[in-house]
């Protein structure tokens, strides 16, 4: 890797390093306990008090855990059949510039699901199936409320740590308008603006009719793309206006606005850390989580970064060259290093967008995005997403602890007991049963086999790609599969589902749970978890959970094909 | 249960109007007003006709044009169908096109036989639709261009440099040349056509 790859990649952690204190103090304003004093209040009281009044929410009024996530499971239906009937119908509705007919039912539930659960996954090119009223209405929509829920459901878990005999754990209508109206409408309209201004494109018109230079014919597509583009990475949803997503001129021009959207993406994810400290009255708790989630994520950029840049030696050899970047996939603007930054970051993150295909990644380069959505996505992991899923980790590692020293586990005062860890087993256990089943069932059926695009080892790691890219709601995907399937809308789409609330559920009930309890005084036997002691160890049980779950398809995949080159 | 469906509905359709319809007409209005060139999609003129975009590749087949990279947009260079080939890295497919297109390259360019062909040249980009290469596989291609217009090289290549942004910022991406900007350069330079 060149010294400016290097300095590249510090820029990007410096960014995330001004952006982290900032923006978690704002978050833990705007949803902590003291969310009357919030900045701009008078700015943005007024909107979400017309939302309550509208949608009979009395704002003061707290829920259940069982309320809570009856609202979080109520709102998603709601999404996903407007987001359906939005697809299904969008031929009769205006905002249609390009005439694009309505979209397939197995391909509607199947992008429904991918945008409700945050995981963007698609099946479809976003230029020939989409009209703007669909993208606009539909899937940025969805790329705002899916975040929010993340953020609700993370905040709400926090305040099951925080509080003591409390039955209720806050108010979801509340956690998401305020999350939409306060933090990521703002930021997107910042970010929208700034990416206009470097070329992403933003008007309602269709396609402009070019004729090139030799004579040709070109039709130069239009769109409300940068209002997407900003809050898909903000809200780490990764759904690209275009089929190539942020590797298209149009959704991501330049070096800079690759900088950016790395940035947007991370930037959320790593202040909920700062936000949890401030939260929980204990900053260095969120200084442990945030060091693994640093430690992981650098790891895995710089592994990918690397891989990518030391290239593919077939085609170097057929092409004549001592040595080249792997630029197959890959635009010439970013270059081989910021594809791999951007490939760990996305992957690292529930997000999914990407600047380059990771299909054609070298099999090392190609297994890091594969391995962080293994890891759960936790480093940072997306928008409320990456907080919950490592608190659930940091839970189960204060119980492994226990159970080495032999002492009831305790994690912020709050005693981790049977019940507790059988919601974090059912968590961590959902995923990769899923994913290891419907991929195992995927290869040894002749129809969904026949979807691959590669042969051997990579056509296994394509399938494997996708059902973990979809459980994990990730979005990303080795994209010579061919999913645009009966088979593969509907199990992906399922995946997503089972993906999203098999894991929100169970997080819930554990913030309901632990809101009940009482805090118990810190003793001698206390394991402290603020220290770089646990952050080590939140590394070493996120790892040995996946090493342990996913390494014998690993060897079939990456690892053989890594050995075949 | 029917009551948080009631609230839910009622909230979708409120955060729609906000995010889904006034957010994007917002942006979109910003962009009329304060940035137009780049929301309509940094389009290219010449006589007054649209050429392309700056920031969208296309297709250049005579040697007179400096060539952009191999593309898997649709046939080459669709800008209604980005996308990239998505062979993997053992594919033979991928492997036999390389070695294809690097002996097309330097045919083209008057190459000795197994030299060095600059990756880019051989290879499909992300988007397809790839405006750039390298400033090495630009210099490759200084002497035909140049032959063919009857150009001087130094002309040529001054071009060239002139097409040819850096790092942003000096760290950010890789150098590039933007092969519409140049190959429009050339026509509209004193001593082409």
């Amino acid at each position: 890797m060149s010294a400016a790859a290097w300095l590249q990649f510090a820029v990007l952690i410096g960014l995330v390093a001004i952006s982290t204190p900032l923006l978690g103090r704002y978050v833990a304003r705007v949803l902590g306990p003291a969310a009357d004093d919030a900045p701009l209040e008078r700015v943005f009281g007024p909107v979400e008090r017309v939302v309550y009044r509208l949608a009979h929410v009395d704002p003061r009024r707290e829920q259940t855990w069982r309320v809570y996530a009856a609202a979080v499971i109520s709102f998603s239906a709601v999404g996903l059949v407007v987001l359906y009937a939005l697809q299904r119908l969008q031929g009769v509705l205006p905002g249609n510039p390009d005439g694009r007919p309505g979209v397939s039912p197995f391909l509607a539930f199947n992008t429904a699901a991918s945008f409700v659960t945050n995981t963007d996954w698609q099946n479809y090119a976003g230029e020939s199936t989409m009209s703007h009223l669909t993208q606009a209405a539909g899937l940025t929509v969805q790329n705002f409320v899916s975040a929010a829920v993340g953020l609700a459901v993370a905040v709400a878990l926090v305040r099951g740590l925080v509080r003591r005999g409390s039955p209720t754990i806050g108010n979801f209508w509340v956690d998401l308008t305020r999350s939409v109206v306060r933090i990521l409408l703002p930021l997107a309209l910042v970010l929208a603006v700034l990416l206009m201004a470097s070329g992403v494109i933003q008007n309602l018109s269709g396609a402009h009719h070019a004729t090139t230079l030799e004579g040709a014919t070109q039709m130069i597509p239009g769109g409300p793309v940068a209002s997407q583009e900003a809050i898909k990475e903000l809200g780490t949803n990764g759904g690209g206006f275009f089929n190539a997503n942020s590797a298209h001129p149009f959704e991501n021009p330049t070096a800079f606005t690759d900088l950016l959207e790395m940035w947007a993406i991370l930037a959320i994810p790593f202040a909920m850390t700062s936000a949890f400290g401030r939260l929980v009255g204990d900053r260095r708790q969120g200084w442990a989580v945030l060091a693994a989630m640093l430690i992981l994520w650098s790891a895995s950029a710089v592994v990918a970064m690397e891989a990518e840049t030391h290239g593919n030696p077939a085609v170097t050899a057929a092409a004549g060259l001592q040595s080249a970047p792997n630029m197959e996939g890959k635009e010439v603007r970013f270059g081989a290093s910021a594809s791999g930054l951007f490939a760990a970051t996305t992957t690292g993150t529930s997000t999914g967008a990407v600047n380059s295909a990771h299909d054609s990644f070298t099999p090392v380069g190609g297994a890091v995005p594969l391995v962080n959505m293994m890891l759960g996505e936790v480093s940072p992991g997306g928008v409320g997403a990456g907080l919950y899923g490592m608190l659930v980790f940091a839970v189960l590692a204060v119980f492994l602890s226990g159970l080495m020293v032999g002492r009831t586990p305790e994690y912020l005062g709050k005693k981790i007991q049977a019940g507790e860890m059988k919601l974090v087993v059912l968590t961590v256990l959902a995923v990769p049963v899923m994913i290891l089943t419907l991929a195992a069932i995927a290869v040894v059926t002749d129809g969904p086999r026949a979807s691959m695009l590669n042969p051997g080892p990579h056509g296994l790691t394509e399938v494997l790609y996708a059902y973990t890219s979809a459980a994990n709601n990730n979005g990303s995907a080795f994209a010579g599969l061919a999913g645009d399937t009966t088979w593969y809308n509907l199990t992906l789409g399922l995946a997503m589902l089972a993906g999203r609330f098999l894991v929100i559920v169970p997080v819930l009930a554990l913030a309901g749970s632990l809101a009940r309890k009482p805090t118990v005084p810190t003793g001698p036997g206390t394991l402290p978890t603020g220290t770089p002691l646990f952050t080590g160890l939140l590394i070493v049980v996120v790892l040995v959970v996946v090493g342990l779950t996913y390494f014998p398809v690993l060897a079939l995949g990456p690892i053989l094909e890594a050995l075949t080159i | 249960m029917r009551r948080q469906l009631l609230s839910a509905t009622i909230v979708m359709a409120m955060l729609t109007l906000l995010t889904g319809i006034v957010y994007p007409l917002v942006v979109t209005g910003i962009g009329r007003v304060a940035l137009r060139d780049q929301a309509e999609g940094s389009l290219v003129r010449a006589d007054g006709r649209i050429v392309g975009s700056r920031l969208i590749g296309q297709a250049f087949t005579t040697p007179r044009y400096f060539h952009p990279r191999p593309s898997a947009a649709g046939d080459g260079y669709d800008a209604e169908a980005s996308g990239a080939s998505n062979l993997g890295p053992t594919n033979d497919t991928l492997i036999d096109a390389v070695r294809e297109r690097a002996e097309r390259y330097r045919r083209e360019n008057g190459l000795p036989p197994g030299a060095p062909v600059p990756v880019d040249a051989v290879t499909a980009s992300g988007s397809g639709l790839d405006p750039h290469i390298s400033p090495e596989n630009a210099r490759l291609q200084i002497p035909r261009v140049a032959r063919a217009r009857g150009m001087d090289p130094s002309a040529v290549r001054a071009e060239v440099e002139r097409a040819t942004s850096g790092r942003v910022l000096g760290v950010l991406g890789e150098p590039a040349v933007n092969v519409l900007e140049l190959n429009m350069a050339l026509d509209s330079a004193p001593t082409g056509r």
